[in-house]
């Protein structure tokens, strides 16, 4: 082969002019898409770093013991942090079975027609509604319909009403982990005799359980923030003791720190956001928990 | 089409009678009607979409789980019609067993999926000794008896196969229908399933659907061909596969399509 087709066949093989501008578009899209991803992130951290700043010297032994109090250096969250606690145990107790039974049904049970497109569809619907109305249901249901079974404007019917707003995310979480085990699995149950509720207590139930705890959790932690409903039933502002049972009046986080921050003493300001990093601390170890939960039981069929 | 005989000394384990499918308007099995003889193994062959499947799973009423599936004509078990109002089909199933096309042990330990079954079916007497003998009549005993409480998923394709046919056998079923039990395997695997064929069929009446039609050859007694949902040719494999009476059968058994 002589010197000048070599020549020849390294030309055609160099970068040609045109996959220069090619490559740049590709790297600029690239750029734009690391921007985008990084936003979330940057806004989180410049969020905990100021509330850190803000806060961190407050949280002592004073602010988790006491209830609040008008003397900045006196008081705590204590009344809060039980209230949310209360207000989070009782809605796990509340959507949870139901939230479960629902989904259940729904792919299980029902037969695929206009009712269960209905129920679909509205499960849908309920999802994206305003939580300010759950709130308005909750005051009209609970609070004074039901008022005498559940206390009022109790920490019984905070936790009824915010279960009504997250069973819809629940019920669809629930069902996508139903749907994810696989008909394979169904068959080989009920070719051996099963009936169909013991093909989903002992097989579709347990295989579909780290996702639907997962959704529950993820839901929850969608919860702890709500602060609209809440106040919308008459959850207290103030309130200088915890609840001693579910018919009790109660206060939860949000509330409390809505309340420290629309005062003007910077004393305040400052235990609001101490409040901030204990609700914070609550909602990622729930996320953390999920994703833990989603790794340690993620199935491989 | 005429009812095509096979008869084993006039004892049928299962007869279908005019059997059609249905999914929606659709007729996937069109007026079937044969005899699979007791303790034998009958092979369904065809193309695919040929309704081989679908017939199968009409022996054990799993087509009941298809919303859109609607089965017409009667399937005599022991002298009764499998599609009677009478008939649950929870206890059909466990009269009749099938091992499916993908291996598909539940994700438990290998004791806890033999032991479902007669669990489930409140079977009563020793499970040890149930998951046991199913394991041994299943040829994977020795492969497994130190590790039983390991998952399942940890065993080979093959294992996990034989596993299938374990759990099947522990209910104790009269029947065992197989959906191309071999399909997804190895040579190897595929040798050991069909000695296993071989062994059980002392005791137990084997429907297997295949698609391999050497594997037809080499485990069945009697193959039944299938064309369009319709059943073309039905007698012993020999005659199948060396003189077939219908022009079709021979052109899909030779390889001349499908």
């Amino acid at each position: 082969m002589t010197g000048e087709a070599h020549a020849a066949v390294e030309f055609q093989l160099s970068t040609p002019p045109d996959l220069v501008r090619r490559r740049r578009m590709g790297r600029i899209f690239e750029l734009a898409c690391l921007v985008t991803a990084a936003a979330g992130v940057v806004v989180l951290a410049v969020l905990l770093v100021d509330v850190i700043v803000d806060g961190a010297g407050w949280l002592n032994r004073t602010f988790f013991t006491r209830p609040p109090s008008r003397i900045p250096t006196r008081a705590g969250i204590l009344p809060a942090l039980a209230g949310t606690i209360w207000l989070m145990s009782l809605v796990a107790l509340i959507s949870f079975p139901l939230g479960v039974a629902a989904a259940v049904y729904l792919e299980e049970y029902a037969e695929k027609g206009w009712l269960q497109t209905i129920i679909q569809t509205n499960i849908a619907n309920l999802a994206g509604v305003p939580s300010i109305v759950y709130g308005i249901l909750g005051l009209a249901v609970f609070v004074r319909w039901m008022g005498g079974l559940t206390g009022g404007r109790s920490v019984l019917s905070g936790a009824l009403t915010i279960s009504l707003l997250i069973l819809p995310v629940l019920i669809i979480a629930a069902q996508e982990a139903i749907r994810a085990v696989p008909n394979s699995i169904r068959d080989a149950s009920y070719g051996l005799g099963a009936t169909k509720w013991q093909t989903v207590r002992h097989h579709v139930l347990p295989n579909a359980l780290p996702g639907i705890l997962t959704g529950t959790i993820l839901a929850l932690s969608r919860a702890i923030g709500e602060t609209a409903p809440l106040i919308m039933i008459g959850a207290l502002t103030f309130i200088a003791f915890t609840p001693e049972g579910p018919r009790d009046a109660f206060t939860v986080l949000p509330i409390q720190i809505f309340n420290w921050v629309s005062r003007p003493q910077d004393d305040f300001r400052h235990l609001a956001a101490a409040a901030i990093i204990v609700l914070l601390v609550l909602l990622l170890s729930m996320n953390a928990l999920a994703i833990w939960l989603r790794n340690r039981y993620e199935k491989e069929w | 089409m005429s009812t095509i005989r096979v008869t084993a000394g006039g004892d049928a384990a299962l007869e279908t009678r005019d059997v059609s499918v249905f999914y929606g308007s659709n007729e996937a099995i069109k007026t079937v009607s044969f005899e699979i003889p007791r303790n034998k193994v009958v092979a369904l062959i065809g193309p695919s979409g040929c309704g081989k499947s679908t017939l199968l799973r009409v022996f054990n009423r799993m087509n009941d789980l298809v919303p859109t599936a609607r089965v017409t004509g009667e399937v005599l078990f022991q002298g009764e019609d499998l599609y009677a109002d009478h008939v649950d089909p929870v206890e059909v199933r466990r009269r009749i067993g099938m091992v499916f096309q993908k291996p598909n042990p539940f994700p438990k330990s290998i004791y806890d999926n033999v032991a479902f079954g007669p669990k489930i079916n409140g079977t009563g007497g020793d499970i040890d000794a149930i998951v046991e003998q199913s394991l041994q009549q299943a040829a994977l005993w020795d492969e497994v008896k130190d590790r039983l409480s390991a998952s399942a998923l940890e065993l080979s394709g093959g294992q996990q196969q034989r596993l299938c046919i374990a759990r099947a056998l522990a209910v104790t079923p009269e029947i065992l229908l197989m959906d191309e039990p071999a399909s997804a395997l190895d040579p190897i695997a595929t040798a050991k399933i069909e000695e296993l064929i071989h062994q059980l069929v002392a005791d137990y009446t084997i429907v297997i659907v295949t698609h391999n039609m050497q594997q037809a050859a080499r485990v069945s007694d009697y193959t039944a061909y299938l064309y369009l949902g319709e059943l073309i040719e039905y007698d012993d494999t020999n005659t199948i596969f060396t003189a077939p009476t219908e022009k079709h059968t021979e052109d899909y058994v030779t390889g001349r399509f499908g």
